[in-house]
């Protein structure tokens, strides 16, 4: 089916898919109209977000990788950046980052911040350069920069184990909407999310998801709008959540004050936490690979900065209602819970307490953060179907962002690894086969790990950017912007840091290690990163300055004109 | 511009221009970013719309902050590129 140039075929993707959801959706509001009860409808609502990714795939089908990367040289800056927002837009942000700003108020912020700034550097120090280089991947930039192998492979070292964070955070999120909307218990939803997830990236691959991301982008985006709306109209009378809001946090801060609880903390706290939270998130925007390799496929070196600009546009537009989100769900909680000191149960209630995120004991409700968003809607006692539809989006976010990470992680290993390092005479078809497999056991693996319920989503987010940060930011940015540092220096700099934060997340997380000077393993990079920094710069300081023919490398991708002056091979 | 743009004199001068423009940019992203933010606490005094001001800034205002610096980057940055006759054929 959808053959030929992405733009012709813009419109008609378009099309089918906003009209595909929308027909699912009045289909299962049609069906709650007629008295089908809201447990078949939020079955409907998620098996239908599946089905419709797997048909996707599907239909996207008859193209290979090499049309992809083409179709990305086409592609205009604005869709490009639409795309982008839509990839980026994954369970941390859509379930995790209002429930964060829910429950820690003013430090929940640290999301907000942490994943919208780092755009800027990625525009400014990173993508310009990296489009004029133009071949693909990182790790191909680090091979090309640094002299070979050991860059190369340490750069797929941090990719992996930073994208596998990130691949746990997105499964736990599908696991926490499988178990809640079809009703089984945790453990094995986690798995069912799973056989979605593979069932879509088999199919389609990455060549499916040019072709729906930028129609996903305002599909999600309207899934978290919409609740947000009709909240706002309801309880202010204007349909500006991102305006509204400020009033909402009043009324709170008002029924706090009357019931004599403590109010809520809109100011700074943890300063070290705060700041080296925001710190770690920004830095690694700028080092996770599945960001930059976006950037190395536009059409031009001015469209890749411009993408960049688009980029944060639209992921700002869902960022600005995060904070929104928290403080109506905050309401919605005083009006409906903790007011009329709600005792027995509603059937929210009951269903949220066996996925075991939420509890009313002796009047006393609690919620776990990560179900604020999704149970937001029924709280609020908005109709189901708007809770499925939170839901549905929040299924889209988590499966397509998990797709791409798992495809990536598959290609690091059987393309980077089996094929450039260990087996170069390896046949195309046995090379598919072992990226198969790979992904299956990578995901499987991912799987076990989040049913174990590590931490929140937005804490094991968090670690994939801290683990990013560390390994990569200061390799690439010095890569570019400092001629003198050497592939001894990047190399080892790479695994000192990487290493460190690594060392800190499993000993404070696992092994019961104090923290140090009370920094929280989210924010490892803290100290990850200017040990990469530190060992880069004085390794590069102490061996022999760079070839003429890298300095000439280096002077060639800084400017947009000119051909890339490669240093000859030498892996 | 009749001289050939890529002369290594050239390309140094655009290159110490694009180093300049960077760091403004980084300069205003630490701001926006992270030292805006240390004064929070003080801006919460002032309270707009039922928002308390540093409250606001962090949610809402160091957002549309990025989004306006890094429009005027890649305008700066573009227009560097055709000032020393770099940009792309």
């Amino acid at each position: 089916m959808l053959k030929g140039d992405f733009n012709e075929n813009m419109g008609r993707v378009f099309i089918i898919y906003t009209g595909g959801c929308l027909s699912a959706a009045a289909v299962l509001v049609l069906m709650s109209a007629l008295g089908v009860s809201d447990h078949v409808v939020g079955i409907g609502f998620v098996l239908l977000t599946v089905l419709f990714y797997a048909l996707m795939g599907l239909l996207a089908r008859t193209r290979h990788a090499g049309e992809y990367y083409e179709a990305g040289r086409r592609v205009p800056a604005l869709y490009t950046g639409m795309a982008t927002a839509a990839d980026w837009m994954s369970a941390a942000s859509f379930i995790g980052m209002a429930g964060a700003i829910y429950a820690a108020g003013y430090d929940g912020l640290a999301f907000v911040l942490g994943w919208t700034g780092g755009y800027i550097l990625v525009a400014v120090l990173l993508a310009p350069y990296l489009r004029k280089f133009g071949q693909y991947t990182v790790p191909d930039f680090l091979s090309a920069r640094y002299g070979g192998k050991p860059a190369r492979l340490m750069g797929i070292v941090v990719l992996a184990t930073a994208s596998f964070a990130y691949v746990v955070g997105q499964i736990y999120g599908t696991g926490i909407i499988c178990a809640r909307f079809l009703g089984i218990p945790f453990e094995l939803a986690v798995f069912v999310g799973l056989i979605g997830i593979l069932l879509c990236s088999m199919l389609g691959g990455m060549r499916a998801l040019i072709w729906t991301q930028v129609a996903q982008y305002v599909v999600v985006i309207a899934a978290y709008l919409l609740p947000m709306i009709l909240l706002s109209t309801r309880e202010t009378g204007i349909p500006v959540p991102q305006i509204m809001y400020g009033e909402a946090m009043q009324h709170v801060a008002e029924l706090q004050t009357q019931l004599g609880l403590t109010p809520d903390n809109l100011g700074i706290n943890d300063r070290v936490n705060f700041f080296g939270l925001i710190l770690c998130l920004m830095l690694g925007t700028a080092s996770l690979p599945h960001v930059l390799s976006r950037f190395f496929n536009t059409p031009s070196v001015r469209e890749a900065r411009t993408s960049v600009a688009w980029s944060l546009l639209f992921i700002c537009l869902l960022y600005v209602t995060a904070p929104a989100y928290a403080a109506f769900a905050k309401l919605e909680v005083y009006n409906h819970v903790i007011v009329p000191s709600l005792s027995a149960g509603p059937d929210w209630l009951a269903a949220w307490s066996k996925v075991g995120l939420m509890s009313l004991k002796d009047g006393v409700f609690s919620i776990d953060p990560d179900a604020v968003v999704l149970a937001a809607p029924e709280i609020a006692g908005l109709p189901f179907v708007v809770a499925g539809l939170v839901a549905a989006g929040a299924l889209a976010a988590s499966m397509s962002s998990a797709d791409g990470l798992l495809l990536s992680i598959a290609n690091a290993l059987s393309h980077d690894v089996y094929f450039r390092l260990i087996k170069p005479q390896a046949e195309t078809r046995h090379r598919l086969i072992l990226g198969r497999v790979i992904m299956v056991l990578v995901a499987l693996l991912a799987a076990w790990v989040a049913s174990q319920r590590p931490a929140g989503i937005l804490t094991v987010v968090g670690w994939a950017f801290s683990l990013a940060a560390s390994g990569l930011f200061s390799a690439l940015v010095l890569g570019i912007w400092w001629k003198r540092a050497t592939n001894a220096g990047a190399v080892l700099g790479m695994a000192a840091g990487w290493a460190v934060c690594l060392f800190y997340i499993v000993a404070t997380q696992k092994l019961g290690m104090a923290p140090w000077f009370g920094v929280k393993n989210i924010a490892a990079g803290l100290f990850g990163l200017p040990v990469s920094l530190g060992v880069t710069l004085l390794v590069s300081l102490f061996t022999k300055a760079p070839s003429q023919e890298m300095q000439d490398f280096i002077d060639s991708i800084r400017v947009p004109r000119g051909q890339v002056k490669m240093v000859p091979k030498t892996e | 511009m009749a001289k050939d743009a890529l002369t290594p004199e050239n390309a140094r001068r655009y290159w110490r221009e694009t180093s300049r423009l960077m760091w403004l940019v980084l300069a205003l992203w630490f701001l926006l970013g992270l030292g805006l933010h240390a004064f929070s606490n003080s801006l919460n005094q002032v309270v707009i719309l039922g928002f308390p001001l540093g409250f606001y800034l962090a949610a809402q205002g160091a957002l549309i902050g990025f989004v306006v610096v890094i429009f005027w980057y890649t305008r700066r940055q573009n227009r560097i590129d055709e000032d020393f006759n770099l940009s792309e054929d």
